[in-house]
């Protein structure tokens, strides 16, 4: 017999309401039932961190975690990055340093380098050394870039974040320079 | 504006950055039930029953399939069959009937309304196995008295690819070197794991089949086969791909098993494996050892080089069939003058998961071995190892070089290139930026560095052909169908700058599907770094053709001559009269069945299919340099310093091309120091996580320096470009044997990789024996005088 729980949450500022058994994970329910696909599972036991969600603004991954247990949460997924077509600002960093191939890991990489970078904002830090950056991008796997552009990519948003001084959090609306981008 | 050669961004990037890429597992259709695999738990063993009684009645299971519910007779052919060798004895069925030869072998399949419930229900599926011993050593395993897997043995094919009188050689050589190296099993490991819908028309049988990537049209074949439907019924659309590297887009029993379930069932059918099952399901590749000799003149000149291979190559022939030992062999020279040549390899089932392709097939494994034999010659011979390539390099003026050689049904012909040339000029670029230095200073403050220099072959652009379509909307927009396959590389961005140039209209115009196999029914795939020369020529003709359409239709539309017509920007205009033009959009319409323009007899639509057709591949090479720590105490090897240096022919888009490097020595960092598929003595798979089987993150992989050459256009193709997928991957074990060698000052090969902290203590261990801790200037066989003086020659 399914244990069913009926579950209120809001994912990217659209409030849901459904009924989900409660060994469903996160990232099943997000994905299956919520369509939010751009969620991607690459191991299902917590290494990879392409899963990676934001959870009232914690980046978490949506493969350890059950669906019932966001509920009344506010969660956030890489479909709510951009401004409809618009890019935010660190994704089109990603895309100006090729932080991206296959673009299979590249949600989880977004989303645990929006939680930094809203954390250090909202705690007044300063710019993070490139070393900082390749601390945080080692929580998750990638298998394609070889991990410099995204490394570049999070760095070169952190610095343009800080430059402009404004509240950038939510990361819309902000385009990065494409004078940024190549290689060396 | 020319596209090609630029910077150009990504077609695929705002789709994927923004979580609107649609990967395997993100189809769905209404009604889906999903299937789960019920895989052997043992090794080896008779399968004596399958009980699935239990299972069937199991909440919300919808079908338990054993093998004997498949049509009879199954089995999954070789796609690329080589040398005349016959495979048929040793061919993995669908799901396993009377014997299960590895952990993880499909046995059954369970169907329910949910994953969760097709995974309970698995569970309850009753294997019975009489269990018999595992044989996992390939060695043992050759042994006439070893247990068998197959009636017909355990030797798959044991062959010889060469040339010249070897052994004469060898006989009047004044030197002889000779060592031993293994290759560990690892394999790609995508991100994406694998995943398939298949959707079924009641109405007319179709199936549509989402999530088979790289040979759509190939894999489409078989399924029709299997299943004795015409290949019509069967169709395969483009999706996102999460990485391939060779494992992902083979034929595996599941991608039958899913399509012939929803068939069965008349409802559509899905599948995602997890990550567990990935590791042992998915080809592993890579392992090897290898037995290898040179015999050298009194000059440090090669004379002959052989090589005895044991590939070991798990449970069955798969997909690949002798592919990579094939390679293996028949790339072992490399890029070096090598008078006479035999490579023996013998392919030995064992009771693992079965071997294919892993990005650089043979040449990971055959490069690190030939290297370490260099660097060990040069040091018994007392010639710097730079100074010993070089040496024996072929030199330009040696160009082509046909060698007596038949690798993938093609005739090896070695087409152009400056070996030497860019052997100097990336020992050049590790000077500028500065890695003789970082070694000696690491020394000088007591560490344990190294520096690795490696030097290989590739080969790239397999024929025999691709297909392309172009086709013009009435609104002016260009459509590619291509028959390359996207995996993530970035296929489309390349494939439209190309169509963009040849036609004459700005990049933003050009869209590109890759591998639908209604759209593009001729395709053969993206593997073998094939994509960019043989799909991109095959694009920059039907382009081509679809520019001398146009023009030829404008002339009649502006009263003018064709050769008085420019193409350019999306607008055909008369020279030295710009006001007088038409766009392609016009161009399309007038090409548009009503028209008046069209001549009696003439079909309507502005579009060209053509072909690109090739006899030979190209041959790119490349070098990588690297500097090491090794820590003797935890065994760990620091990768700080990493360049790749690599030609070419032209880059379509330098920033991929990097991309593509870099991502390939990251992979090969892996491979060479972490990552590998060990087996408890039973059989038991010891690395089905991610945290048992060790893929390098960011901490592990240092930026890697790159050095793209665009010096030797690729003569056998207009566009003159070599593939860029495996040059990063190549000679990262051999360049990281070659740094640990060195760090270590040992005397002879590393002995085998990858190099795991385990391994590196043994070594340093052993080598206190041989050498005490090496300061550059003694123990290494690399003299920093002779780095100077390639320094200076090198820097440009």
């Amino acid at each position: 017999m399914k244990d069913i729980r009926q579950i209120r949450l809001r994912v990217n500022g659209t409030e849901h309401e459904l009924a989900v058994e409660t060994r469903r994970t996160l990232a099943d329910m997000l994905r299956h039932d919520l369509g939010y696909t751009g969620t991607h599972l690459g191991c299902e036991h917590g290494i990879c961190g392409a899963c990676t969600v934001l959870v009232d603004s914690a980046p978490v991954r949506s493969c350890l975690v059950f669906g019932v247990q966001a509920d009344g949460c506010d969660v956030r997924t890489v479909e709510g990055l951009a401004d409809g077509e618009e890019l935010s600002d660190l994704q089109q960093a990603f895309s100006d340093h090729h932080g991206l191939q296959c673009g299979f890991c590249t949600p989880g990489f977004l989303m645990l380098a929006e939680a930094y970078l809203a954390e250090r904002q909202a705690a007044g830090a300063g710019e993070p050394t490139e070393a900082e950056i390749r601390e945080l991008a080692a929580s998750n796997l990638c298998r394609c870039t070889g991990y410099q552009g995204i490394v570049d990519a999070v760095l070169a948003t952190a610095r343009a974040r800080l430059r402009s001084g404004e509240g950038r959090g939510a990361g819309r609306g902000a385009r990065g320079s494409r004078d940024a981008a190549g290689g060396p | 504006m020319t596209s090609v050669g630029t910077r150009a961004a990504r077609k695929e990037d705002p789709r994927l950055l923004r979580g609107l890429g649609r990967f395997g597992d993100d189809f769905s259709a209404s009604g889906q039930c999903w299937a789960r695999v019920v895989r052997s738990p043992v090794a080896h063993g008779r399968l004596h029953s399958v009980g699935v009684r239990e299972a069937a009645g199991a909440p919300g299971v919808v079908a338990v399939a054993t093998a004997a519910d498949l049509p009879p007779g199954l089995l999954i052919p070789v796609r690329l069959p080589l040398q005349g060798i016959d495979l048929g004895a040793f061919l993995q069925p669908v799901l396993a009937a009377d014997v299960v030869r590895y952990v993880g072998e499909p046995v059954a399949v369970v169907v329910a309304d949910d994953p969760y419930a097709a995974e309970d229900a698995a569970e309850l599926v009753d294997i019975d196995i009489d269990e018999e011993p595992a044989v996992l050593d390939a060695a043992a395993a050759a042994q006439p008295g070893s247990p068998r897997l197959f009636p017909a043995g355990n030797v798959a094919a044991d062959f010889t690819l060469g040339y010249g009188d070897v052994d004469d050689a060898f006989r009047r050589a004044v030197r002889i070197v000779e060592t031993e190296i293994e290759i560990g099993r690892h394999t790609a490991v995508p991100l994406e794991p694998r995943a398939l819908l298949a959707d079924v028309d009641r109405r007319t049988g179709e199936i549509s089949i989402f999530g088979m990537t790289k040979v759509p049209a190939f894999n489409r074949g078989v399924l029709a086969s299997l299943l004795g439907v015409d290949e019509t019924l069967i169709h395969v659309p483009a999706v996102d791909a999460g990485g391939g590297f060779g494992v992902r887009g083979e034929f595996y029993p599941e991608d039958f098993l899913v399509p012939w379930l929803a068939r069965s069932l008349g409802r559509p059918v899905k599948w995602a494996e997890d990550r567990a099952e990935h590791l042992v399901a998915v080809n592993h590749s890579r392992q090897q050892s290898h037995r290898i000799a040179a015999a050298f003149d009194a000059d440090g000149v090669i004379t002959a080089l052989r090589d005895d291979v044991l590939h070991d190559n798990g449970a069955y022939c798969r997909t690949h069939g002798i592919t990579v030992p094939e390679l293996t062999v028949a790339m072992l020279p490399g890029p070096y003058r090598v008078p006479a040549y035999s490579g023996r390899i013998r392919v030995v089932l064992t009771n693992k998961t079965p071997c294919g392709t892993y990005r650089a097939p043979g040449r990971f494994e055959g490069t690190a071995a030939r290297e370490q034999l260099l660097d060990v010659a040069a040091a018994e011979l007392g010639i710097d190892r730079i100074e010993l390539r070089r040496r024996n390099l072929l030199r330009p003026g040696e160009l082509p070089h046909r060698r007596a050689i038949t690798t993938l049904d093609t005739d090896m012909v070695l087409d152009a290139g400056d070996y030497p040339g860019l052997l100097d000029a990336a020992v050049g670029e590790a000077a500028r930026l500065g890695y003789p230095g970082a070694v000696d200073a690491g020394r000088r403050d007591g560490r344990l560095r190294g520096l690795g220099v490696a030097m290989f072959l590739e080969k790239s652009g397999l024929g025999p052909q691709e297909t392309a379509d172009v086709l013009v909307s009435s609104g002016g927009a260009v459509r590619v169908l291509s028959g390359g396959t996207s995996l993530g590389q970035g296929v489309e961005t390349v494939l439209a700058q190309i169509a963009a140039d040849a036609l004459g209209v700005d990049l933003d115009a050009v869209s590109v599907v890759c591998g639908d196999t209604d759209l593009q029914p001729f395709g053969m795939g993206s593997w073998a770094s094939r994509t960019t020369v043989v799909a991109g020529n095959a694009v920059h003709a039907a382009a081509q053709a679809v520019r001398e359409r146009v023009t030829e239709l404008a002339a009649r539309m502006l009263e003018v001559a064709e050769d008085d017509l420019a193409v350019s920007g999306g607008t055909v205009s008369v020279r030295g009269d710009p006001a007088a033009s038409v766009t392609l959009a016009e161009v399309a319409r007038a090409a548009g069945p009503a028209s008046k323009y069209l001549r009696p007899g003439e079909p309507a639509g502005l579009s060209a299919r053509r072909r690109f057709d090739v006899a030979h591949m190209t041959y790119p090479y490349g070098v990588h340099i690297a500097v090491v720590d090794v820590d003797t105490g935890t065994g760990l090897v620091r990768v700080l310093r990493y360049l790749v240096a690599y030609e070419v022919g032209r880059a379509v888009n330098p920033t991929l091309v990097e991309g593509q490097l870099r991502g390939g020595a990251a992979q090969g960092i892996g491979g060479a120091l972490l990552e590998e598929f060990a087996y408890d003595e039973a059989g038991q798979p010891q690395a089905t996580t991610f945290i048992d089987y060790r893929m390098p993150t960011a901490a592990e992989v240092p930026p890697i320096d790159v050095l793209v050459t665009q010096q030797s256009p690729a003569p056998g193709n207009p566009l003159g470009v070599r593939g860029a997928g495996e040059g990063g991957i190549s000679a990262a074990g051999a360049v990281l044997a070659s740094a640990v060698r060195d760090a270590l000052g040992l005397a002879g090969s590393v002995g085998r990789l990858p190099l795991t902290a385990a391994r590196v203590q043994a070594l340093a261990a052993g080598s206190t024996d041989i050498q005490p801790a090496p300061p550059l200037h003694h123990a290494s066989p690399h003299q920093p005088a002779t780095w100077q003086a390639a320094r200076t020659e090198g820097s440009r």
